[in-house]
């Protein structure tokens, strides 16, 4: 199954967006995205990702 | 100074500042820490490594230092739905249902686009958001913009990151007298403390700055210009300063003057 993290492909079968975070190290405090919709964090477990799925994984950063 | 409200937030401070910029974090703190600022802007970005960040410290921690008010930003979204989503995404990771409300029309000026703008600001505050929204000086978007249930607006000065200052003070004015039950936070463009003194004058409630400060060569003496430049523009405008007058007028008594003598009958 090919992902798309942050902009770069994974390739890897992932049963769930829970799963995958702790695959990828996401930092602790991060915000998540599946194809540009927010997922809240209490859904993490129950978010089935498929093929093609793009995630966005964000954290704190310095803004103006 | 007295205290004032901002949202559901009382305040002390006037001045909103941004966290970027900065020649390191540890002047970033103490920029922030000597303009007085009870509010900071942060945003959220991809983040690949903690070796990105300043020395493997991320940035959350630097963030828990300033026990501030945290205003994200929705920084280069173009679209209403990417905008909704960061704006979501930003509620849950910052614990706050404020938002600076920024959506970008034109790369060029980084100018605000006034439609999706508008189209945004309904669907958050339908979500339960607190939008600060980061818009033109355009009295009707400003207008519609409190329709759709805005306390709060955020003018522009001049583009972002220029330092131009107010580039249409007329406008910022007109805003000012038609809108004054609004909070109104002129936002981008300030480039000196003067602008901020000008800003202040004219009645707006606050000043939201970032560059000005960061990019100073000393910024935290730079940061504390602004605070009290702040100060000095509010307490000018609690005044009320006198009216302008074409023509000279002495301010010394004229009853007196010595020297003086009566022309010959």
């Amino acid at each position: 199954m090919k992902l798309i993290i942050n902009g770069e492909p994974l390739e890897q079968p992932v049963a769930n967006l829970a799963v995958l975070l702790e695959l990828v190290e996401a930092p602790s405090h991060s915000a998540v995205a599946v194809n540009e919709t927010f997922v809240p964090k209490t859904l993490y477990r129950e978010t089935s990702l498929h093929e093609g799925d793009r995630i966005e994984i964000l954290s704190p950063m310095q803004g103006g | 100074m007295q205290s004032w409200t901002l949202a559901d937030a009382t305040l002390n401070s006037r001045l909103l500042i941004g966290t970027a910029l900065y020649p390191s974090p540890q002047i970033m703190l103490d920029a922030i820490r000597a303009s007085g600022a009870e509010v900071v802007t942060v945003s959220l970005r991809r983040q690949n490594s903690q070796a990105q960040q300043g020395g493997g410290r991320d940035f959350w921690s630097y963030l828990q230092e300033l026990d501030a008010h945290l205003l994200p930003n929705t920084a280069g979204c173009h679209s209403v739905k990417e905008a909704v989503t960061t704006a979501n995404m930003a509620r849950e990771l910052f614990n706050t249902r404020w938002i600076k409300l920024e959506l970008i029309g034109d790369d060029y000026n980084l100018q605000p686009d006034p439609f999706a703008l508008l189209e945004a600001t309904r669907e958050l505050i339908a979500q339960g958001f607190e939008v600060f929204p980061y818009c033109t000086d355009d009295l009707v978007l400003c207008e519609k913009l409190v329709e759709a249930g805005c306390r709060i607006l955020m003018p522009w000065g001049a583009p972002i990151g220029t330092g131009r200052g107010l580039t249409d003070p007329y406008a910022l004015k007109t805003l000012r007298a038609r809108l004054p039950e609004i909070t109104m936070i002129v936002d981008a463009g300030i480039g000196a403390p003067s602008h901020a003194v000008q800003a202040m004058e004219m009645g707006f409630d606050g000043i939201l700055l970032n560059t000005a400060v960061a990019q100073a060569q000393d910024p935290e003496t730079m940061a504390r210009a602004f605070r009290h430049a702040l100060r000095a523009g509010r307490l000018g405008f609690e005044a009320g300063a006198m009216p302008e007058r074409d023509l000279a007028q002495p301010s010394t008594p004229t009853l007196g003057t010595p020297f003086w003598q009566q022309a010959p009958q």
